[in-house]
């Protein structure tokens, strides 16, 4: 097995999905290529099919036809996958009878200045999800994922939820490490304005899906 | 911003807290918004802007009557100029105030849309309310057969706009509109701040509860900015403009300068927690400016048309 290290290219590769024989397609002959420290923006009206790429680009789906390959292979069955996904809705990506600290620490340790930059307290570390607002834990729920082992990132509609200036600090948090490691992106979003700022190239699904 | 008219809606110095219980027997009162005060007039639409949970949407369930259990409330509450306590509250929600929810799990899971939105009543009224959703329903491109279905049947941005529908139905003289537009394709947000705007001309007033700036500057007369479960800053709209050069409060510039189309800068911390928060100015350890005089009581000011909670804007 080669070094599956920065610098990997992510691809899909002819991808077709749907999420039950019989049921329409959501994706058709899907083509899209991320190089390594790239950043793309993924955006199309709501049903379109982004979340469920996203999914697909972190191998949280199979797709029906076509194939996700890292570095020109597919990913390894087991251990840590190195395309990381962080989703919509962190009160759902928790689970809710951890505390705080042990869902930030399940992979790996933030040291005291990521955690600074993300605006996350100590204090809260000692608490239960429901008791943090949604802009609070999504900003352990990006951090958590950023781990050395992480070489890429899927962000869908990550700051959605979030106002404006928590989400201009959590992005340039992202951003910041994403530059350090060469980390590609591919993000999710409604919002042209942010798809300008963090992204260098901005993907249109509809055109590249052919359903 | 004063208009010399009584206000539809006026809110002073309201705070919320709720009972937590600790370990064992412990009972504790959490405050989770402070002295709030605001105002919306007749013909005004007023957005609510500011951080996921400053106590936005607890106003809203506030003004209708609809807190949780545990929750009490103190302050003020007047609409039209009388009080508005429980009984009022009952009296007029549904009617002369309307509410359109954030979530749509508000709808009833066992009733058909169309009965909702057209609510109880003598038979002969609910027909003259049955020829009012039709007319509702066609603004809002929504199916005359979608009357018949029941909310499970519908997709996200259809329930939001059945929502939306049984807001405009009646004659109120409030909607208090907690988020109304996310699911909403951008064409159909804009088209429903439009019509906000036309029942703001017949003299209802609207208070817009929105995190998305943008919508809040296309739509609203006047901008409160939220922070921590108090207001900053009362702002017209026009002072949300360039880089927040015209603005009170450096929370509100903050916000500004963070959109993705003005500047994208972060500002370091996070908002105090309700049970934790500083003494004095709520925003004073995120503060560029701060001084030992922030620690003191800070009290909402007018300034320049606006009004400020800061002891330092100009």
């Amino acid at each position: 097995m080669q070094n599956k290290g920065i610098g990997q290219v992510l691809e899909a590769k002819d991808v077709s999905f749907r999420y039950q024989k019989n049921s329409p397609w959501v994706l058709k002959g899907v083509n899209l290529t991320v190089g390594p420290g790239e950043r793309v923006a993924l955006v199309g009206p709501s049903g379109s099919g982004k979340s469920t790429l996203s999914r697909i680009l972190a191998g949280y789906e199979k797709p029906c036809q076509g194939e996700v390959l890292w570095g020109g292979e597919p990913f390894e069955g087991s251990g840590y996958c190195p395309v990381q996904m962080v989703g919509q809705h962190p009160e759902q990506a928790v689970n809710p009878r951890w505390k705080m600290g042990k869902i930030l620490t399940e992979c790996w340790e933030p040291d005291e200045g990521l955690l600074q930059r993300m605006g996350i307290e100590q204090a809260w570390m000692g608490r239960w999800p429901i008791e943090l607002s949604g802009g609070e834990l999504q900003r352990f729920c990006i951090l958590r994922v950023l781990g050395p082992g992480t070489k890429f990132l899927v962000c869908d509609e990550i700051s959605a939820m979030l106002d404006a200036v928590t989400q201009a600090q959590v992005w340039q948090v992202v951003l910041e490490e994403a530059r350090r490691r060469g980390m590609g992106i591919v993000a999710v979003t409604h919002n042209m304005a942010l798809a300008k700022r963090v992204c260098s190239r901005i993907v249109e699904l509809p055109k590249i899906n052919g359903i | 911003m004063e208009r010399g008219s009584q206000p539809v809606l006026n809110v002073e110095d309201v705070s919320i807290s709720f009972d937590m219980y600790g370990k064992g027997m412990e009972r504790r009162k959490l405050e989770v918004v402070h002295k709030l005060s605001l105002r919306v007039h007749a013909g005004e639409i007023v957005a609510v802007v500011g951080a996921s949970g400053s106590g936005k949407s607890l106003l809203a369930h506030a003004i209708l009557g609809i807190l949780p259990g545990n929750a009490r409330m103190e302050g003020k509450l007047e609409f039209c100029g009388k009080a508005l306590d429980e009984a009022a509250q009952k009296e007029r929600r549904g009617k002369e105030i309307s509410f359109i929810p954030q979530s749509v799990e508000y709808l009833d899971p066992l009733m058909k849309v169309g009965r909702q939105v057209i609510g109880v009543g003598k038979r002969r009224e609910r027909k003259q309310r049955m020829e009012k959703m039709r007319q509702v329903f066609a603004r809002y491109h929504l199916d005359e057969a979608t009357a018949e279905l029941y909310p499970y049947q519908l997709s996200g941005g259809m329930a939001r706009r059945v929502l939306i529908s049984g807001a405009v139905m009646g004659q109120a003289k409030l909607i208090v509109a907690d988020e109304p537009t996310p699911g909403l394709q951008e064409g159909l947000a804009r088209e429903t701040m439009e019509n906000f705007r036309e029942l703001a001309r017949e003299g209802c007033g609207i208070l817009l509860i929105t995190h998305e700036v943008g919508l809040a500057l296309q739509a609203a007369d006047r901008i409160a900015v939220f922070y921590a479960g108090s207001v900053l800053e009362v702002a017209p709209v026009e002072d949300f403009s360039g880089q927040g050069e015209k603005l009170r409060h450096p929370y509100s510039k903050a916000f500004l300068q963070a959109l993705p189309q003005n500047g994208f800068q972060a500002i370091e911390g996070h908002q105090p927690y309700a049970g934790s928060l500083p003494p004095g100015c709520l925003f004073a350890d995120r503060c560029q400016s701060r001084t030992q005089a922030c620690m003191g009581e800070v009290r909402m000011r007018s300034l320049r048309g606006g009004e400020v909670r800061c002891i330092y804007a100009e």
